[in-house]
């Protein structure tokens, strides 16, 4: 069953082919930005941008670490760079240049890693980012977005080319349920209540949203009301948002495509001890590499599924 | 705008109040890495001193000025002050280096220093930093040319090459690359450890014109650089031969140390080194 179908909503766009079409769609109206490529803008969905403004793209080749460095030499010089790649290859290979490039002069880079999770499939574990948003989120200043669908990328493509300073935004390979209306209001660090619910929160992101819809779902028929936050920031977190859930729900749960370190349940259950302490339970991949295979299988096999949150509900309520 | 060029012997005699500011702030903040500060003296004065390098110390900022990338950041010092002597800053705050609240940190720090360019000191990246500005400075049509200083040992860094091959394949005629080969690293002789020479073959294979200097002599410097700026249809290198710790070389000899890499001189070594640098 497609993620999200349960809950009856539409299958919609990749994230990485929103956040493309919105790229060229901005380029109009924001000169200042350009793209640096690492010879993957045709995964990453830069293309179309290149196509339309060659003189501000720069395809650098196969080459991470002087594709983000150049990119931050760019924003030196007062232009918001956008430098893209897979996940993995983007915040593992140049990891360093990220930290001395980007984040530690705070310069106005915009990291695009698409591929993320194990939803990538068949080509395998090499190349699925799990491990990204804890990379990510280590960096000071940096700022960390998962978005759920395509409506929300759109916005977080604009809201990150608004704001100064270095951001990560990570994405999807497949297509994924329409969860916000195309005018939703998005705010970078203010997450999107999508469904209420008193007995229980699930705070989710990227495709595990329309999963945890679909959980909700599942445990509504059993007479549980459960509400569901999409947390597209990881960072800088929505503690408002935690803390409130905490108090009225008294039990929360994190569910993301995502190793169990350093993602978004390390940070939500930073939060929730320091402030609100109640029961938590964890949907994510663990500690382990997953393995090639086609992405619903994956996703089945890994223990991200509608069914898992629910059992991870039950633990805590 | 830049700073009036100087002749040839005022630039030596200007390299010289350059090493002297190196030895007694290294000194005074008890560690660092003068030796490594003092090879590159005459490339950073001649630059900054000899009518190349296009700055402003009132407007650091200026978005048409040309940038220096120091890739090697631990050679900071020599930096500092070239940019004290420049009016970037008073003199005398050159001895709060490395000091707890001061900007001018043990590796260079855009963020908490105007007229900085790229912060540094994970070795390797200066170079993409500056064809970064290279590209900035085409998209806007400004003149501003790019300067990156990096170490021979940091040639190890596989980011260097993969520079190397993005400026020429952008053909950026407003880049230099200046590679101080001192001929040591940090655990000793480069062609020992890595040895990536001959470098003007090498990144001459690539496509760069390049040229090869005695880097201490500041006649030849000044010479490279002026070739260098009539190179407008690609990047351009120069090796720089230099020795490490040039301008108190006999100290080192009696220390039995011509490395001495990443630490300062003793106050009374610091004392000798001003009498021979006088």
């Amino acid at each position: 069953m497609a993620i999200g179908e349960l809950s009856g909503l539409e299958l919609g766009q990749a994230t990485r082919d929103a956040f493309g079409e919105a790229l060229k769609e901005l380029g109009a109206s924001y000169p200042n930005v350009v793209v640096v490529d690492g010879d993957v803008g045709n995964s990453t969905r830069t293309e179309p941008f290149a196509l339309e403004y060659p003189d501000r793209s720069f395809n650098v080749g196969i080459a991470e670490s002087n594709m983000v460095s150049v990119a931050g030499g760019l924003a030196a010089s007062g232009k918001t760079s956008v430098v893209a790649s897979f996940a993995a290859f983007l915040l593992c290979n140049a990891y360093d240049q990220i930290r001395m490039s980007v984040a530690f002069p705070g310069l106005n880079v915009k990291l695009v890693g698409s591929h993320a999770g194990i939803s990538i499939g068949e080509d395998g574990p090499s190349q699925m980012g799990i491990e990204d948003v804890g990379l990510a989120c280590s960096l000071p200043g940096l700022s960390v977005i998962v978005p759920s669908d395509a409506a929300t990328t759109k916005a977080a493509t604009k809201a990150m080319l608004d704001c100064q300073g270095p951001v990560y935004l990570r994405l999807g390979r497949p297509n994924v349920p329409v969860i916000h209306a195309d005018d939703c209001e998005f705010e970078i660090g203010k997450s999107i209540e999508v469904r209420e619910g008193d007995d229980a929160t699930i705070i989710a992101n990227g495709l595990m949203v329309g999963m945890a819809l679909d959980a909700a779902k599942l445990l509504a028929d059993e007479g549980l009301s459960v509400r569901v936050i999409d947390m597209h920031t990881v960072k800088p977190i929505d503690e408002d948002a935690i803390v409130k859930a905490a108090k009225e729900t008294g039990a929360l749960i994190v569910a993301e495509e995502h190793l169990a370190h350093g993602g978004l349940g390390s940070v939500v259950a930073t939060v929730v001890s320091r402030t609100v302490p109640v029961p938590m339970s964890y949907v994510n991949l663990g500690d382990c590499f997953a393995e090639s295979g086609d992405a619903a299988g994956l996703l089945e096999k890994y223990g991200l599924t509608p069914a898992a949150i629910v059992d991870a509900v039950k633990k805590v309520k | 705008m830049s700073v009036e060029a100087l002749s040839i012997d005022q630039l030596e005699e200007k390299a010289k109040v350059i090493r002297r500011h190196i030895i007694r702030m290294t000194t005074e903040a008890g560690s660092g890495h003068p030796s490594s500060s003092l090879s590159a003296t005459e490339v950073v004065t001649a630059l900054w001193f000899g009518g190349f390098l296009k700055v402003d110390a009132q407007r650091p900022d200026w978005p048409e000025r040309d940038r220096f990338v120091l890739s090697k950041g631990h050679a900071v010092p020599v930096l500092y002050a070239a940019m004290a002597e420049a009016g970037f800053f008073p003199v005398e705050d050159l001895m709060t280096l490395r000091k707890l609240g001061s900007p001018l940190e043990g590796h260079p720090n855009m963020k908490r220093l105007p007229g900085i360019e790229a912060s540094t000191g994970s070795l390797g990246q200066g170079l993409s930093i500056g064809i970064g500005q290279a590209l900035a400075a085409r998209i806007d049509g400004t003149d501003s040319k790019v300067f990156v200083m990096t170490g021979d040992g940091e040639m190890g860094e596989g980011q260097v090459w993969e520079a190397i091959a993005t400026a020429h394949k952008y053909q950026l005629g407003n880049l230099t690359a200046i590679i101080d080969q001192n001929g040591y690293q940090q655990t000793g002789a480069t062609k020992d450890v890595l040895d990536l020479t001959p470098f003007a073959d090498r990144i001459g294979g690539f496509g760069w014109h390049v040229q090869t200097i005695n880097g201490n002599d500041m006649s030849e410097t000044v010479e490279a650089l002026k070739v260098a700026a009539e190179v407008t249809d690609r990047p351009t290198a120069i090796v720089s031969k230099t020795q490490k710790g040039f301008g108190i070389l006999p100290l080192m000899e009696e220390a039995g140390d011509m490395n001495f890499h990443g630490k300062p001189l003793s106050p009374e070594m610091a004392e000798k080194a001003l009498e021979l640098l006088a």
